[in-house]
C-alpha cells in the first residue's frame, strides 16, 4: 500500500541587524552555517557537508538522545548572491523518509538590516499513518516537541 | 470550537512537565497501569493520576474503562496531523534562526572590535615583520 501524502507551506519572516551579505554568507559558508544549522537540543552531529553552488549538495546527519538518526539531504537549485537561495531537501529519521520540501530563502535590504523570508513547501509523507505508530516516528515527534518547548520557555 | 492552536497549547502545557514526558516515554513501549507507571517515580499514585488526567485532557493518552485496571495508552493522534507537522518544522526553523541572529550579533560585535583595534594590530604586524627579518 502506498503511503498517503499531504502538502503544506509555512513562512518565517525575520529581520536581522546585519547586512544582506552577512546573512547570506551565514548560509553560504560551511563554518558559518555550522554555528546555527543544527537539530534540537541534545541532537549530536555525525556528518556535515556543504557544496554551496547550483546543483551542489548539502548533508547533515545527526543522532537524537534516543539513538534515532536524522538525515537532511538537500540540493541547491538557485543561488543569487545576497538575494536568494532555493533548495530542495528530504528528511529521514532512522531510514524512514518523512518529508520532501522545497525551500526558498529571500534576502532584502531593510534600513541597513536584512529582512529574510523563509518559505518551505512540504510534502509530508504518511502524516497519519504508519510512521507515528513506529517507535522512531514517536521518538522524532518527542524530539521536536522538546525543542519546541525549549524555544517556548526561552521567549 | 477549539482551534488547532489551542489544542497545540494544551499539548505543550501537558508536555512541559518532565514527569509527564517520562510517563509518555514509558507508554511508548506499551500499555501500563497507574501502579506500573508510579513505580519508577518517587511520587504517590494520586500524584501520578493527576498527571495522567492532564495527559488525557490533552488527548495524549487514553485510559481503559475497566473499573480496577484502567490501562493507560499513548494516543499518537495528538502528535500527528499536517498542522502539527508544519508547526513542528516551523518551530525547529524558528529555533535555528534564533541561533542565526545570535551568530550575526557576534559577527557584528567582532567586526566592531577589530575595527577599533586595527591600528594596534597594524603596529603588531609591523613588529612581527621586523622580528622575522632579524631572524633570517
Amino acid at each position: 500500500m502506498s503511503p498517503q501524502v499531504s502538502h503544506g507551506t509555512f513562512v518565517i519572516d525575520r529581520v536581522f541587524h546585519a547586512c544582506p551579505a552577512h546573512v547570506f554568507s551565514a548560509w553560504a559558508s560551511a563554518d558559518a552555517k555550522a554555528k546555527w544549522f543544527n537539530g534540537p537540543d541534545g541532537w549530536e552531529l555525525l556528518e556535515r557537508k556543504l557544496d554551496f553552488r547550483p546543483g551542489g549538495e548539502e548533508r547533515a546527519v545527526g543522532r537524537f538522545p534516543s539513538g534515532a538518526v536524522s538525515k537532511f539531504h538537500s540540493r541547491f537549485y538557485d543561488i543569487v548572491p545576497d538575494t536568494r537561495i532555493i533548495y530542495a531537501y528530504d528528511m529521514y529519521v532512522s531510514d524512514t523518509k518523512i518529508s520532501v520540501s522545497l525551500s526558498t530563502v529571500d534576502f532584502r535590504n531593510e534600513n541597513g538590516g536584512t529582512r529574510m523570508i523563509y518559505t518551505e513547501q512540504m510534502a509530508i509523507l504518511d502524516p497519519q499513518g504508519s510512521l507515528a505508530s513506529r517507535e522512531e516516528g514517536t521518538v522524532w515527534l518527542f524530539g521536536n516537541l522538546e525543542a519546541a518547548l525549549a524555544a517556548q520557555t526561552q521567549k | 470550537m477549539q482551534t488547532a492552536h489551542d489544542a497545540l497549547s494544551q499539548t505543550f502545557a501537558a508536555l512541559a512537565d518532565p514527569t509527564r514526558r517520562a510517563i509518555l516515554a514509558r507508554l511508548a513501549e506499551g500499555e501500563a497501569s497507574v501502579t506500573e507507571l508510579a513505580e519508577p517515580f518517587e511520587i504517590s499514585q494520586p500524584a501520578v493520576s493527576k498527571h495522567l488526567k492532564v495527559l488525557e485532557n490533552a488527548g495524549l493518552i487514553s485510559r481503559g474503562r475497566e473499573a480496577q485496571w484502567r490501562p493507560c495508552k499513548l494516543e499518537p493522534k495528538a502528535l500527528q496531523g499536517v498542522d502539527h507537522w508544519l508547526d513542528r518544522y516551523r518551530r525547529l526553523w524558528e529555533e535555528r534562526f534564533d541561533r542565526l541572529a545570535d551568530y550575526l550579533a557576534e559577527l557584528q560585535a567582532a567586526e566592531a572590535a577589530s575595527a577599533q583595534s586595527a591600528p594596534e594590530k597594524a603596529r603588531k604586524t609591523k613588529k612581527a615583520a621586523r622580528k622575522r627579518k632579524k631572524s633570517t
